[in-house]
């Protein structure tokens, strides 16, 4: 098929050369994308890199080395003392500091302790300690204790599915509707619909916001969960788009079985629809996963109900600046459970986000 | 129908044409019936959660409205909308929007728009890695993302400045350098760039590959092609995307309130117009200004809406009269 894209006046070359020119194309195209790519996630880099350091080489140097590191501490007589990188008479030697003086320290050599004490002349400060590689996997238990990811994690997982199951019922049968059924001014109905898409959610925020006061919702979970029993546009979109491919000789024939419009539903069209409910079931828990507005608008100060996004925000906002390596390791842990969901299912998704993008 | 039967079998004598037609009406009828009990969901939930919302928002504007004292409520006419335009503070927002409008758009378009021709290419070799590679940070939560981009971005340690650093550059401190923090948002919108690419992606793979076979036959080099067949025939997904990225962007949010702490510094250089609605609405309590400034996100929304529908004749080509 790639051969076709040249024109057959420029192929009078040998074979191989084409071959040869192809390959180099490839290769091109492809290189591109593999820089791009690793500029594109390399703030995944930084995040797992610091995720493990240990909080006194965040603190301490501000621009320190690149990997999680330790600096080196030998053993001697009992004691803890720091290596240093020493230039001596022969070369750059690793020493341990054992006595700091302002012109003139006493180092011990690791490799040779027996020799006793080593006198160096000049500033030890001007010296470069010695690190070794040490990743902090510890930093996770830490982080997972301290914004209490248990709690989070079932706070994210109850607000997602109750959710979930509000959106699938609704969207359903609102899509079904605007699938199946004969229904006066139908077409305006479904611009309407559509129309709620571009619709800026301010609008609508303040008074829902206080009839959600009024009647003491703030502050549960219901203002996060009650809207989804009333469909939205994306996935009634989504939904009807799928049930209008479904041919209606099935539904007829359930008609004349003397099925109802609800077991047809039930019996014939949700049988045939598994991929895209399971699309629009994911889609839905991706969105209550990751959404931060509406939790932090009604769960203000109910640190108890509040799902991950606000308890990985309030937590990194508070200790960002003194813990920098466990607010990356929150935030990898936020986002860990989405990606996976991403990895196993990113064919249903990618045609789910297709469908709405392209077909309207 | 077997209800139908049901409820008439023993009235009607079978067999003449009149029953049968009055059948099929009210077969009719019950359909109808039953659509709108499937529809119901929905109209319920616009009527209570849009339609009312809206009515209701708006007739606030028009009021003095604190949230504490419900029973306080008075009509102060237009003394909201006078407010408005002797608020310096919502002006100012309301120029830092439309300022990080004029550059995120663009960047929210050509980026994406560039990703799905680099996946959309004959020559790149293993396509469906690169296409996920791309993706994923669509999905990452918005709150990682901000504390991800924060620590890349570091004016000391991060990856960014290091690179630059390397490069012999003097690069800035980001969040810290008012010229410099709109840019920094513009990069973390760089993760949320996946739905554009996928569907402008999946608009280049729908283009007929007879368009492209004649373009050779004419001599046309990759260039004229992508410009003058590709882009007129995904135009209306670029200008869907378009569309909901102009509107996505007068609602900007999330990232300056994190990154700023709901502060908008250095200077209010990062003082978004919704930032500065969510303060007045949910920390002062002031409903009735509050709604006077969602209303105006709404109506320059709906303005510029308008505005694009309007031009879109001149650019936006559809292949087929359906759509």
């Amino acid at each position: 098929m790639a051969t076709a894209a040249y024109p057959k006046a420029v192929n009078t070359a040998p074979y191989y050369s084409v071959q040869m020119r192809r390959f180099g194309v490839i290769a091109i195209i492809t290189l591109i994308a593999l820089v791009f790519t690793v500029g594109y996630l390399s703030p995944l880099g930084n995040m797992a890199l610091i995720s493990v350091k240990n909080n006194a080489q965040m603190v301490t140097s501000s621009v320190g080395p690149l990997l999680p590191v330790d600096p080196t501490n030998f053993t001697y007589e009992g004691k803890d003392y720091p290596v240093y990188t020493v230039p001596t008479d022969q070369g750059d030697k690793q020493l341990a500091l054992v006595k700091k003086l302002r012109t003139s320290s006493q180092f011990i050599d690791p490799a040779n302790p027996d020799a006793g004490l080593i006198e160096w002349q000049g500033s030890w400060r001007t010296l470069q300690p010695v690190f070794t590689l040490a990743p902090h996997w510890e930093n996770f238990a830490t982080a997972w204790d301290t914004i209490n990811f248990p709690l989070l994690f079932r706070n994210t997982l109850a607000i997602a599915v109750i959710g979930m199951v509000g959106t699938l019922l609704s969207c359903i049968c609102v899509a079904y509707a605007f699938a199946r059924f004969p229904i006066p001014g139908k077409n305006i109905l479904f611009l309407i619909l559509i129309g709620t898409i571009i619709l800026p959610s301010q609008v609508t925020l303040i008074p829902t916001y206080a009839f959600f006061a009024s009647i003491g919702w703030t502050g549960t979970w219901l203002p996060l969960t009650v809207p989804h029993f009333f469909a939205n546009a994306y996935n009634v979109f989504l939904l009807r788009q799928f049930f209008m491919t479904l041919p209606r000789e099935l539904d007829e024939a359930a008609m004349i079985d003397g099925a109802g419009p609800f077991k047809i539903l039930t019996s014939v069209i949700i049988p045939q629809s598994w991929p895209v409910i399971v699309a629009v079931g994911l889609f839905h828990f991706i969105f209550a996963w990751n959404d931060y507005f509406n939790p932090l608008l009604y769960l203000l100060g109910k640190p108890e109900l509040q799902p991950i996004s606000v308890g990985v925000q309030v937590f990194n906002t508070r200790y960002n600046a003194q813990h920098p390596e466990l607010a990356q390791a929150t935030s990898l842990m936020a986002m860990v459970l989405p990606i996976v969901i991403f990895f196993f299912a990113q064919k249903i998704f990618m045609r789910g986000v297709v469908i709405t993008g392209v077909e309207k | 129908m077997a209800t139908v039967d049901q409820t008439q079998a023993g009235a009607l004598p079978l067999g003449s044409s009149t029953p049968k037609k009055r059948q099929k009406s009210t077969l009719a009828q019950q359909q109808r019936r039953w659509g709108w009990i499937f529809l119901s969901p929905w109209i319920i939930g616009f009527l209570a959660f849009t339609a009312i919302p809206i009515v209701v928002s708006f007739v606030f504007t028009f009021t003095q409205y604190t949230l504490s004292e419900p029973d306080k409520i008075r009509f102060v006419g237009l003394q909201n909308w006078q407010k408005l335009f002797s608020d310096p503070l919502a002006l100012s927002a309301l120029g830092v929007t439309i300022k990080f409008a004029l550059f995120a758009v663009p960047v929210g378009l050509i980026i994406p728009l560039g990703m799905a021709a680099l996946l959309n290419s004959k020559h790149l070799f293993g396509k469906r890695i690169w296409r996920t590679l791309f993706y994923m940070p669509y999905m990452v939560p918005v709150v990682s993302v901000i504390f991800i981009w924060l620590a890349f971005l570091n004016g000391s340690d991060g990856w960014l400045n290091r690179g630059l650093r390397l490069l012999g550059a003097d690069p800035p401190n980001w969040i810290q350098d008012e010229h410099w923090i709109l840019p920094a948002f513009v990069l973390m919108g760089l993760w949320g760039l996946g739905n554009a690419m996928l569907t402008m992606l999946a608009s280049m793979q729908g283009v007929p590959t007879e368009l492209y076979e004649a373009a050779d036959v004419d001599g046309a080099g990759p260039w004229s092609k992508f410009r003058q067949i590709t882009l007129p025939m995904i135009s209306p997904v670029i200008f869907y995307n378009l569309v909901l990225g102009v509107i996505g962007l007068m609602q900007y949010f999330i990232v300056p309130w994190v990154v700023t702490s709901g502060q908008g510094n250095p200077n209010n250089s990062a003082y978004f117009f919704n930032m500065h609605l969510f303060k007045t609405a949910f920390l002062f309590l002031d409903m009735g200004y509050g709604a006077t400034l969602a209303w105006v996100i709404f109506l320059i929304s709906l303005a510029l809406t308008i505005a694009l529908f309007t031009t879109s004749r001149r650019w936006v080509y559809y292949s087929s009269g359906e759509n």
